[in-house]
């Protein structure tokens, strides 16, 4: 079997390898990668640095995939030589690959222009996922931000810092924005949409120096101006990275010369993507990469045939809120060339058409992009538009034309990104069964890249696919398309503080009882008290603060913290029982006492009377701490249960949690108070406690898991506090810990809270803390109601004889 | 039948929350009245499924879904959006606004009596005693 070795894990590289695959499986395939991530959309990372999209939403190519091809794949290891006549590569780990044939899939590299000092701690470049998650832990909120660099890369990370907080200002060396993709009034509109978002844009500025003692303190401009910066973002641009072409004795210009067949000037090497130049031309877009990949497999795998003749570029920048798009000849100066224009700087639109011999060669778009899938289509097909010259700009106001699939023929493209033509998609769906939009990802890979084609391509799906699935996404109902992981990242980088504005922005505008409870969690956890309660969001329970029953009377649940309680509480609440009629006192499975079937008229005297502390027996939140009595009284004991258990209680009383949330505290591995199946337990020991978390003894029954063992009480206190806030952050709305701790594994919650690193580990603790500050004993609305009618039953303003 | 109607000022408008719902008792119903921002809206309080008060439910558009099962209920129409039986629906009362105080048109005839407007099939599906449950409420 020969050897085909890839350098670059990268979109190119993959998507080649996909396509020899399809070929034939005659070669074993190594693929080496400097990242130490597997293959991930690299055009998707601003919305990853904008919060839209998690990595794991990014990443195209599953450890998985590689298994299941046989991929030998070679993480984190760069290539630093190549030696064509020994057919061998040299990794910087020491390691000796040899090949018969060779692929190169290097890519590009970011262009630093020469700025003095601009290697100084502060400044980054915005090209990898590890850039990307270097700026997600450096941007805060009120840090000032400048972006190096107007084009489609630096404004798309000016946003997603800007969504992170930061008080951005791109400065750009030319006197338009995006200057590759746009003319200078269309750079203009553009720059008004920047500056109408709070972004600061600077044009004709050329940044000399980075400023600052050790650490970025501002940048300098040529002239001397400068402005302060507590972040520097260098985006000027890429290369190709020719490297190993060079060391490979290949033919290089800009970047590796390959012919229409992919070819290199080495009849065994053979390269794809940003690092190549092909009739004159280099990419960095996702769409001539692919159509590369295609031409290349052909070749590679002896099929030698199709050829690569060039593309049609098309560019869109990824901002919500700011469209723009650009396809073909920007220049509209060529000789024959018609222009055609519309633009209205009240609505921010602007449109301009280059045409020659009625046929398109440039489209302009800003603020209004809704028909570029039409546009784009009369670049490829270079349809004739004589007959349509009055409705050019305006091809129909209906609306939906660009989405009504049964118009579009069977050669148009759905997929810019990745080629996938309707009627590819429509084959997929006939002859591989296809009917969901995960299935015609993994088959065409259709509406992978940017995304912008994920409508089309499910209307495809219902309209053609007899089985068509709406995609299993876990999304909390319809009436909010996204994940919660999502979700709580949209929340938390556009700063969304209402349950309201959040239906209003991302959803269907009303909401339903699923996700307005969700909501209203989500933002407590995420702002703790300083967002807007919406309490119509809220069940019943949480609005007044008791369990509704089935006759709609409520159950009153004071709290006892560990089920401590003196003979003074229990006469009150006797008192109260009797003077309201409550028609039960039950003792709880919970070491607790019930009032059942008070009046909610009723609710805020009878709290009154108990003079305690709200359980929260009603709500998805901290419950109570169940105990045993430890060394106190027990012969058996060696911990101090009681004690323990009851601050316990006092440090996570009053905390909302993603569903109700139990514990408890045993002074010896007899385990009278059944701690481990709680949702965290401590469980004494000689000398020591175990920390377990995930337990449950309801709809299900399960042995909680070990999270740790430590020495003394103060570790298993904070223990159990690492391990609530991380599952106050990530578990789904409704999700109990047994099923959050097996679907994650123990190992990775071990991993993420007690054995986290101890900056992690202190920033859970802080948001606990900053939690707990604002939380408070739900019951005093006995005194203070959130509103006049809280717990009444309205009585008419006039009397009603009836 | 002496068939008639009469408007009462039920509560200032500020009484009730935005998207949220109150009870309010004449003689011996209870209604449910819903704040949609730019209109109120009113139902029979008690679910007819098993006595939910309808005014605890989370409003969802122009919905109420019940805090006991989750039957939602159309507040424009009464009718059962997610209820097993098209016949499950509650009774509606038309509103209005008067001075930043909400107004309710309520028929003024004796209860057994006045059982009407859209609900006929419920009506005929009831017995007595459901009846007389789902009209006095508890």
């Amino acid at each position: 079997m020969q050897k085909l070795v890839v350098v670059g894990n990268g979109m190119a590289g993959v998507a080649c390898v996909e396509q020899i695959l399809r070929h034939s499986p005659k070669f074993h395939i190594t693929i080496f990668g400097d990242e130490t991530h597997v293959n991930y959309n690299r055009i998707l990372l601003s919305s990853v640095l904008a919060g839209e999209k998690s990595v794991d939403d990014i990443v195209l190519n599953g450890v998985d995939w590689y298994e299941k091809n046989g991929i030998e794949l070679r993480l984190g290891v760069r290539i630093v030589d190549v030696d064509p006549v020994a057919k061998q590569v040299t990794g910087d780990d020491g390691s000796i690959t040899s090949y018969d044939k060779l692929l190169l899939a290097t890519g590009s590299i970011p262009i630093i222009p020469s700025i003095e000092d601009v290697k100084k701690d502060g400044v980054f470049v915005f090209r990898n996922l590890d850039d990307t998650r270097a700026l997600l832990e450096r941007a805060r909120p009120g840090l000032k931000a400048v972006v190096i660099g107007g084009g489609l890369l630096g404004l798309e990370a000016a946003r997603g810092l800007q969504v992170q907080g930061c008080d951005v200002t791109v400065v750009h060396l030319m006197e338009t924005l995006m200057e590759r993709q746009l003319d200078p009034t269309g750079g203009s509109y553009l720059a008004t949409k920047m500056n109408q978002m709070g972004i600061t844009v600077l044009l004709g500025l050329s940044t000399t120096k980075v400023l600052g003692n050790g650490h970025v303190q501002g940048v300098e401009f040529r002239g001397g101006g400068n402005i302060p910066a507590d972040l520097v973002v260098v985006a000027a641009g890429i290369r190709p990275n020719v490297t190993l072409g060079e060391k490979a004795g290949l033919e290089i210009k800009r970047g590796i010369v390959v012919n229409d067949y992919m070819e290199t000037s080495n009849p065994d090497i053979f390269a794809v993507g940003e690092c190549v130049q092909h009739r004159g031309v280099c990419y960095g877009l996702v769409a001539p990469l692919l159509e590369q990949g295609k031409v290349l497999a052909a070749t590679i795998t002896g099929n030698k045939g199709p050829k690569y003749e060039g593309s049609v570029v098309a560019s869109k920048l990824k901002i919500m809120g700011v469209d723009v798009f650009s396809a073909g000849e920007i220049n509209d100066k060529i000789d024959g060339s018609e222009v055609i224009r519309y633009e209205d700087p009240s609505l921010g639109v602007y449109k301009k058409l280059t045409l020659k011999n009625n046929k398109l060669t440039g489209v302009i778009l800003v603020g209004e992009t809704a028909d570029s899938h039409n546009y784009m289509e009369w670049l490829r097909s270079q349809t004739d538009l004589h007959s349509m010259r009055r409705q050019l700009l305006f091809p129909d106001s209906s609306g939906d034309r660009g989405l009504d699939v049964a118009q579009m023929s069977d050669s148009e493209t759905v997929c810019g990104c990745m080629g996938v033509t309707k009627g590819a998609i429509i084959q997929a769906i006939h002859k591989k069964g296809v009917c969901t939009l995960a299935q015609l990802k993994e088959h065409t890979r259709a509406s992978t890249g940017c995304g912008s084609c994920t409508g089309l391509c499910e209307s495809l799906l219902k309209a053609v696919a007899p089985d068509f699935q709406e995609e299993a996404k876990k999304t909390i109902c319809k009436c909010l398309p996204f994940s919660e992981d999502n979700l709580r990242e949209i929340l938390r980088s556009q700063q969304l503080k209402s349950v309201q504005e959040v239906l209003d922005i991302y959803g269907n505008g009303l909401g339903c009882e699923v996700c307005k409870p969700a909501l209203s969690y989500m933002l407590d956890m995420l702002w703790c008290g300083d967002h807007e309660e919406d309490r119509s969001a809220r069940f019943i329970n949480d609005r007044v603060h008791a369990n509704i029953q089935n006759d709609g009377t409520f159950s009153v649940v004071p709290r006892i913290r560990g089920g401590v309680t003196s003979p003074d509480e229990l006469r009150r609440i006797a008192d109260a029982a009797e003077k309201y009629d409550v028609r039960m006192i039950k003792i709880t499975g919970s070491q607790r006492i019930d009032l059942l079937g008070v009046k909610k008229s009723d609710l805020p005297k009878v709290w009154a009377d108990l003079g305690m502390p709200s359980g929260q027996a009603y709500t998805k939140g901290v419950r109570m701490v169940k105990t045993c009595v430890g060394t106190d009284f027990c012969r058996f004991g060696v911990q101090d249960s009681t004690s323990t258990g009851i601050e316990l209680e006092r440090r996570f009383e009053n905390l909302f949690t993603p569903h109700k949330l139990k514990m408890g505290v045993v002074g010896c591995p007899r385990n009278c108070a059944e701690a481990t199946v709680k949702d965290i337990g401590l469980v004494g020991q000689d000398g020591s406690w175990q920390v377990v978390v995930g337990g449950a003894a309801g709809k299900s029954v399960r042995k909680a898991d070990l999270l740790i063992t430590v020495e003394t009480t103060e570790q298993a206190l904070d223990a159990a506090s690492v391990f609530l806030q991380y599952y106050r952050e990530n578990a789904n709305y409704l999700e109990r810990t047994y099923d959050f701790v097996e679907r994650l594994g123990i190992e990775k919650v071990r991993k993420e809270t007690v054995y986290a690193p101890e900056n992690a580990k202190q920033a859970l603790r802080e948001r606990l803390r900053k939690s707990k500050l604002h939380s408070r004993d739900a019951w005093l609305e006995r005194d203070k109601p959130k509103n006049s009618t809280q717990f009444v039953q309205i009585t008419p303003l006039e009397e009603v004889l009836v | 039948m002496n068939r008639h109607k009469t408007w009462i000022r039920i509560a200032h408008c500020r009484d009730i929350p935005l998207r949220d719902g109150r009870a309010v008792r004449i003689g011996n119903r209870e209604i449910a009245i819903f704040n949609l921002g730019d209109r109120f809206l009113a139902i029979q309080n008690r679910c007819p499924h098993r006595n939910g008060p309808l005014a605890d439910g989370i409003v969802s558009g122009a919905t109420v879904v019940c805090p006991l099962h989750a039957w939602k209920f159309n507040l424009e129409t009464g009718a059962g959006e997610n209820a097993p039986s098209r016949a499950s629906c509650v009774q509606t009362f038309a509103t209005c606004i008067e001075d930043g105080v909400v107004l309710l048109e309520f028929p003024v005839v004796p209860a057994e009596e006045e059982f009407s407007s859209g609900c006929l099939e419920v009506k005929s599906e009831l017995n007595s005693s459901q009846s007389a449950e789902l009209i006095e409420g508890v």
